[in-house]
């Protein structure tokens, strides 16, 4: 029972079970639900209303175990023990119900109500598994409920069966076995009772799919061609939307000009809102939503369809060598995402040392913001015309992200042999059974929740950060403006760099966002050139070339955008995950060395080539 | 007596075949967690893939695809499952 009275039934169950899948059914709390291991260590809290009356729904962290070895499962267990919750619902997935019931029992020997779930019932009728649910309700002595979370099938029925075992009279606890042997040997009796499968092996499809996708021939192309894929859809389909965009908020500028004229506003003022403010704002709003609300959907797809493990087990050989753990390939791509969402997923990294490796090396894959910016100087200066210039824009930034993977194993590698030497510490990594993906939530979730989200930030940054530069390009200070004194003074070493003043400027301001670095370079240009027309590519190409740029300097801030100072947000999330400042300094040196080291040998070569 | 036969290890299981375990010599932290996945003596295993540089592999462990890296594996000791051969 919680503070206000209403009563509280906590879900616990095995990671990939579709536990939060079902939190989020019943309590409609909009939540994020992942595929891996450890997704969900905080507890997260929702509530439901059941004939009238409101219950509280408190999903725990998926674990194997209660044994309290892991953060984890010292809460889960914490949390069952500890008497809140008057019932527990243990979620198991029906498609290998025997491995699911081992956490069953042990849930049943600390708290008297259970009610065991068994999920996935469609992913097991497809594959031609039966589960005979009152067999295992006998077998077990508490209540049995079949669910479909993702079709929301057997929801009310669940929540009845909670409620009743609430309100029974505690079942005395079994006194806990010896050791874990017997109760491994209980959940295979109960099981072989209780399921029963038609075909020879319910998992055929699975292994042939699996076959595809991570044999020794085609487990590496089939990976680089899904990741080229989605680059590729994301790409082709942006531009148009981009377009629109940037035309319709280029005529809500005007009529916001009209407006302010009409209204008599000083010049300064109008200055200073609508092409400071609303122009920066609308850029980073037309150059960044379609690309992040193409990607977010394609990527949670592959997340929802089970790939991502895939990619763990690939790469794992890899991350092997550079002596740190292959669950670093789950958390890497969480990182192609957003790198605060990569850093906090290190949590499922049992091993400190392994789990510091994957939080300093996080940033050393390009998040979602820092995609358009690649992806726009990509198309300016290295992608011809034409109808294959959206599937060359893809191969050239795959080549990039295959540079930031990589670099990731060999700062992995150096790191493991020097600050944070050993020898890698052993782990299991769950592949679990493919799973229909559900497209319109998949859509759905990624847009609001990701989209909108990640996009509101950027927005509340960019808004000030416009106004800044242009009141810096406005404001003189002795004959030249604030912009001039800055750019001046940072020019060389942005030079050193194959940059100039002005981009590693908007590199320090981009620091609360990297999704602004271009806008607030273009907007600085622009107080000193012109733009033309329209944002076309040509044009900003045009403003870049005006202002010295060559295809080093495209290079050299292609490389820096890869590797440099994490975001202010991902920042805080490495002093949060890691509790020292030392870390977390050590996590901005680490990718911002790489990066100047990088962009300096480029320039020294151009300028020996004589190209730059 | 029986004939001494060379011992089996998880990590030498080939692709598509099975074993039952004997003996879990992997270090506390890795003996427990494999346990909890319901890895116990006695227990059927089945390697069913490789990756491409022939480590890690995944087994089957009581209908769950677990991937297992070659130096835990190691100390995993299994019999061979032939036909007409009960489970020890």
């Amino acid at each position: 029972m919680n503070a206000a009275g209403e009563r509280v039934i906590a879900l616990a169950g095995n990671p990939n079970v579709g536990k939060s899948t079902l939190f989020n059914a019943l309590s409609g709390l909009r939540q994020h639900t992942g595929n891996w291991p450890g997704k969900t260590v905080e507890v997260a809290r929702g509530s439901c209303v059941h004939r009238g009356e409101r219950l509280e729904l408190v999903d725990l962290p998926g674990t194997y175990s209660l044994s309290a070895r892991s953060p984890e499962e010292e809460i889960a267990r914490a949390f069952l023990t500890g008497g809140e919750a008057d019932a527990a619902v243990v979620v198991c997935d029906a498609v290998c119900l025997e491995r699911n019931l081992i956490l069953a029992l042990q849930v049943m020997e600390c708290i008297p109500h259970v009610v065991v779930c068994v999920n996935l019932l469609d992913e097991a009728r497809d594959r031609g598994i039966t589960v005979d649910l009152e067999a295992l309700a006998r077998g077990l002595g508490v209540r049995v409920v079949g669910t479909s979370a993702a079709r929301e099938e057997g929801l009310e029925e669940l929540l009845e069966a909670a409620v009743t075992a609430a309100g029974e009279p505690p079942r005395p606890l079994p006194p806990a076995p010896a050791d874990g042997m017997e109760r491994v040997r209980r959940a295979e009796k109960l099981a072989a009772r209780a399921v029963s499968c038609r075909r020879a092996d319910p998992m055929d499809r699975d292994r042939r799919l699996d076959r595809l996708l991570t044999s020794r021939l085609t487990g590496i192309p089939v990976m680089l061609a899904l990741l080229g894929l989605v680059l590729w859809l994301t790409i082709a389909g942006a531009n148009y939307p981009s377009a629109w965009l940037s035309a319709g908020l280029g005529q809500v500028e005007e009529w916001l000009s009209w407006l302010f004229h009409a209204m008599g506003a000083p010049a300064w003022l109008h200055d200073a809102l609508v092409l400071g403010v609303f122009k920066v704002l609308s850029w980073v709003v037309s150059v960044m939503l379609p690309p992040m609300a193409i990607f977010f959907p394609l990527f949670t797809l592959l997340e929802d369809l089970g790939y991502l493990p895939r990619v763990a087990f690939l790469l794992d050989h890899a991350f092997q060598k550079a002596r740190a753990c292959g669950k670093q390939a789950l958390t890497m791509c969480q990182g192609f995402g957003c790198n605060a969402v990569g850093v906090e997923g290190c949590r499922i990294i049992d091993s400190p040392r392994e789990r510091l490796i994957a939080i300093l090396t996080n940033s050393l894959v390009p998040c979602n913001g820092r995609f358009p910016t690649l992806l726009m100087l990509l198309s300016i200066f290295f992608v011809g015309g034409g109808p294959w210039a959206s599937l060359q824009a893809a191969g050239l930034l795959l080549a990039l992200l295959v540079l930031g993977v990589g670099m990731t194993f060999l700062c992995s590698r150096l790191l493991s042999a020097t600050v944070l030497r050993g020898v890698p510490s052993s782990f299991t990594l769950e592949l679990p059974p493919f799973r229909k993906p559900r497209v319109g939530q998949v859509v759905a979730r990624s847009v609001l929740d990701r989209t909108l989200f990640v996009l509101g930030r950027a927005a509340a940054v960019a808004a000030p950060a416009g106004l800044v530069i242009w009141l810096c390009a406005n404001v003189t200070v002795g004959e030249r403006s604030i912009l001039d004194h800055c750019t001046a003074f940072l020019d060389p070493v942005g030079r050193f760099m194959g940059l100039d003043g002005v981009l590693l400027m908007a590199f320090i301001l981009g620091f609360p966002a990297n999704e602004i670095v271009l806008p607030i370079a273009l907007m600085a240009y622009l107080s000193k050139g012109t733009l033309v027309e329209a944002e076309s590519a040509a044009a900003v190409g045009a403003l870049l070339a005006g202002q010295g740029w060559t295809e080093v300097t495209a290079v050299c801030t292609m490389v820096f955008s890869l590797f440099h100072w994490p975001c202010s947000t991902t920042c805080l999330t490495i002093y949060k995950e890691t509790g020292s400042l030392k870390w977390t300094a050590g996590a901005i040196l680490l990718p911002t060395a790489v990066g100047v080291t990088l962009c300096a040998a480029i320039a020294a070569a151009g300028r020996l080539l004589g190209v730059g | 007596m029986q004939p001494m036969q060379p011992e089996l290890t998880l990590s030498a299981l080939p692709v598509g075949e099975s074993g039952y375990m004997m003996e879990n010599r992997a270090q506390s932290a890795m003996e427990r967690r494999l346990t909890d996945l319901g890895l116990v003596r006695g227990t059927r295993v089945t390697c069913v893939m490789r990756g491409p540089a022939g480590d890690p592999a995944a087994y089957l462990i009581r209908g769950a695809l677990i991937a297992i890296r070659k130096a835990d594996a190691a100390a995993i000791s299994l019999i061979p499952a032939r036909p007409g051969v009960a489970a020890p």
